[in-house]
């Protein structure tokens, strides 16, 4: 008897509330030019680029250096694109969803910007063809999906180059994800660089099977530090928490991805950074004069510290002189093409060679990768 | 050999306790007869209210309690619709953890990137010092020492205290309450909203005291191993320190072992931690089940006013 008005009521509030909300929602953007096949005809009027990110876009981390690329591109051609960003997006067919919003809204340029938003994309992809779909690390692509990625192994091995100098107990800590070929190689190229200068270091690996876990992180951190290991680094999507947690035990840091500098005044050493600016430019403005299509950026397109991708993060307070002249050599070395830092002979932890004497592996070889060097210590998970 | 087993059963401890703070609330909770599967939801929105407060005020006590002040808030939703209203408890439990990972994700979103100040361990001056028990027991952020001392103190509570009684009886047999005075809607509300409220302090300590961090969803399903925990523990408080610690164990036995090299599948040890707890759950022995409390028979098994 009392029931009927409280229903009534409560239906009338619920009613009003998805009305509220749906008019809250952005309004759809004006569609973009040329609906022509992906990248092939030039486009007319204002592009409209859309941008997936897997975490927050201020993570000190992966997710940073794609969106700080985002905003030099959306600065460089100004009115010429529109942009839109979706911060954490799972790497599930909830990223199809996000794509099909985007496209929905005039998108014709979408950078899937995680490791496991290819799949979506690619099955997203299939549905639009006059959509060219830009992936970020990638081994995938189809007739309208290129991938990219940077050598960034560059900037891991001149990090281990400056880790080897600046340990005094030779342990050097590596956490890490999942055991996927860019992730070895990192290892591998940062277990090289500290080899390189110093014989005796070893580099320990965890897992923690996340991208962005930090009570993993954080467990893993205060781990390798109670084997004496003194300096951290780590290929995760956020960087905060184990930099901070090598700060606060006053054991050394070495940076990826982003500049997190300003979290470890004292031990922090020096760091590989994406510089994704001008390559997202590059990429915008092949699909604005309708370059895109059959150029090497529709296929598996890569990039180094050549091409201005990479760069070394700023040395840290208590990174002394000659360090720093050391490692600005060898990054010179590696500009001018006198160091690969993949060159044989390479062995992995069992003693076979992986790389012959002379031999330096091109970037297809490196990508699948499925070892670790010697002086590694841990096993890869299966 | 000592520093690694000392390093595992600190981590454990480390890593156990904000599990621990959730299982004692929900163990308050189920005790007079409401399961709260928003456990979850409460620990996150501890976890962000604590980390914002700390933010704001600089001060990581401060922070601690606003976060236990916002699961509570949460839970305190639970328990009107569950409780006062009588919609299905587990329905209900799932709507609020939703709701909360939902609103602190999208609240959170501008607290990703800054810095806090943390709340600094504390070695007990002499106890920290003994052999192996020194650094395992006594070197932990003053909420890990809370959650040890909290254990004792719920069972004084429980079992040597009228007012425990009543909480019982609340969950054993709702009329006798009436008989004291007492109104079991009442008791119950107070029960889920203190769960809410330790549920939130765990999340505080994951962010305010372990991590340093928020980031969305980063209790991980702790709180869902906690409801977990508090059937395992056949809702006994010593019990409930000993399930959240072998968790916490479990969970960082597999960086431990990684840490020195030993080859452990990082997969395989990560669901370690959870496949104890469902064996524990298998194995527990009917006299076990037994001590459930009778109300809450109803809401797992059906029964009137469910």
């Amino acid at each position: 008897m009392n029931r009927r008005p409280r229903f009534t009521w409560s239906a009338v509030v619920m009613s009003a509330a998805l009305l509220v909300s749906a008019a809250c929602a952005p309004a759809a953007a004006p569609a973009g030019g040329g609906g022509a096949p992906a990248g092939g005809a030039p486009a007319t009027g204002t592009l409209t680029v859309g941008f997936l990110f897997v975490g927050p876009k201020d993570d000190f981390g992966y997710n940073q250096a794609a969106y700080l690329g985002s905003v030099e591109m959306e600065k460089k051609l100004g009115s010429k694109v529109k942009v839109l960003r979706a911060e954490n997006v799972p790497e599930t067919e909830e990223a199809e969803r996000v794509m099909e919003g985007m496209i929905q809204q005039g998108a014709k340029v979408i950078f899937p910007t995680s490791y496991g938003h290819l799949d979506p994309a690619l099955n997203v992809a299939k549905r639009h063809a006059d959509v060219t779909f830009i992936h970020q690390g990638g081994l995938k692509t189809s007739t309208n999906l290129g991938t990219y990625f940077g050598n960034i192994y560059e900037g891991v091995y001149l990090g281990g180059v400056a880790a080897g100098k600046m340990t005094k107990t030779n342990k050097l800590g590596y956490i890490v994800s999942f055991p996927i070929p860019q992730v070895l190689e990192n290892i591998n190229a940062f277990e090289l660089g500290a080899k390189s200068v110093n014989p005796a270091a070893t580099t320990t690996v965890v897992f923690t099977a996340n991208w962005c876990d930090p009570g993993k992180q954080a467990e893993a951190a205060n781990n390798l530090i109670a084997q004496g290991v003194d300096v951290l680094t780590q290929h995760q999507d956020c960087g905060k928490t184990i930099v901070e947690t090598a700060e606060r035990k006053g054991v050394m840091s070495v940076g990826y991805h982003a500049d997190a500098s300003s979290l470890a005044p004292k031990g922090w050493l020096t760091g590989a950074a994406w510089n994704w600016g001008p390559l997202y430019t590059q990429e915008v403005q092949a699909v604005l004069d309708g370059k895109w299509a059959g150029s090497p950026l529709a296929g598996k397109y890569r990039v180094g510290m050549k091409e201005g991708a990479v760069n070394m993060a700023a040395f840290g307070a208590g990174v002394p002189k000659d360090v720093q002249d050391l490692v600005k050599s060898k990054q010179q070395a590696i500009l001018d093409g006198k160091l690969a830092p993949f060159a044989g002979p390479v062995k992995d932890q069992s003693g076979k060679e992986r790389i012959a004497t002379g031999v330096s592996p091109t970037v297809d070889v490196l990508e699948t990768t499925d070892y670790l060097v010697e002086g590694v210590v841990g096993t890869i998970p299966k | 050999m000592i520093e690694i087993i000392a390093a595992v059963l600190g981590g454990a401890i480390r890593s156990g306790t904000a599990v621990l703070f959730a299982c004692l609330g929900e163990l308050i909770a189920e005790r007079a007869g409401v399961v709260n599967l928003g456990t979850e939801g409460c620990m996150l929105a501890g976890a962000l209210g604590a980390f914002a407060g700390t933010a704001a005020t600089g001060n990581p006590f401060l922070g601690a309690l606003a976060g236990g002040l916002c699961g509570a808030a949460l839970a305190s939703v639970h328990a009107y619709v569950a409780v006062i209203r009588r919609a299905n408890q587990l329905a209900s439990g799932l709507a609020i953890t939703i709701l909360g990972l939902g609103i602190t994700s999208f609240w959170g979103r501008s607290f990703v990137s800054v810095q806090i100040q943390p709340m600094n361990s504390v070695s007990i001056p002499v106890l920290s010092d003994l052999p192996l028990i020194g650094p395992v027991l006594f070197q932990h952020d003053p909420l890990t020492y809370l959650a040890m001392l909290l254990a004792p103190a719920i069972w004084f509570f429980l079992y040597r205290t009228r007012w425990g009684l009543v909480l019982r009886a609340t969950g054993e047999r709702q009329d006798v309450v009436y008989s004291v005075g007492a109104t079991p809607t009442l008791i119950r509300c107070l029960a889920v909203i203190a769960g809410g409220f330790l549920a939130g302090l765990g999340g505080a300590q994951l962010a305010v005291a372990y991590t340093l961090n928020w980031v969305e969803n980063m209790t991980q399903g702790r709180g869902f191993v906690a409801v977990a925990l508090v059937i395992f523990a056949s809702w006994s408080p010593f019990m409930a320190v000993a399930g959240s610690y072998l968790f916490g164990g479990a969970l960082s036995l597999q960086l431990a072992l990684q840490a020195q090299g030993v080859g452990v599948s990082p997969y395989l040890m990560s669901a370690v931690p959870y496949v104890v707890t469902l064996l524990v759950l298998v194995l527990v022995g009917r006299r076990r089940r037994q001590a459930m409390p009778e109300e809450l028979r109803a809401v797992f098994e059906g029964g009137a006013g469910v």
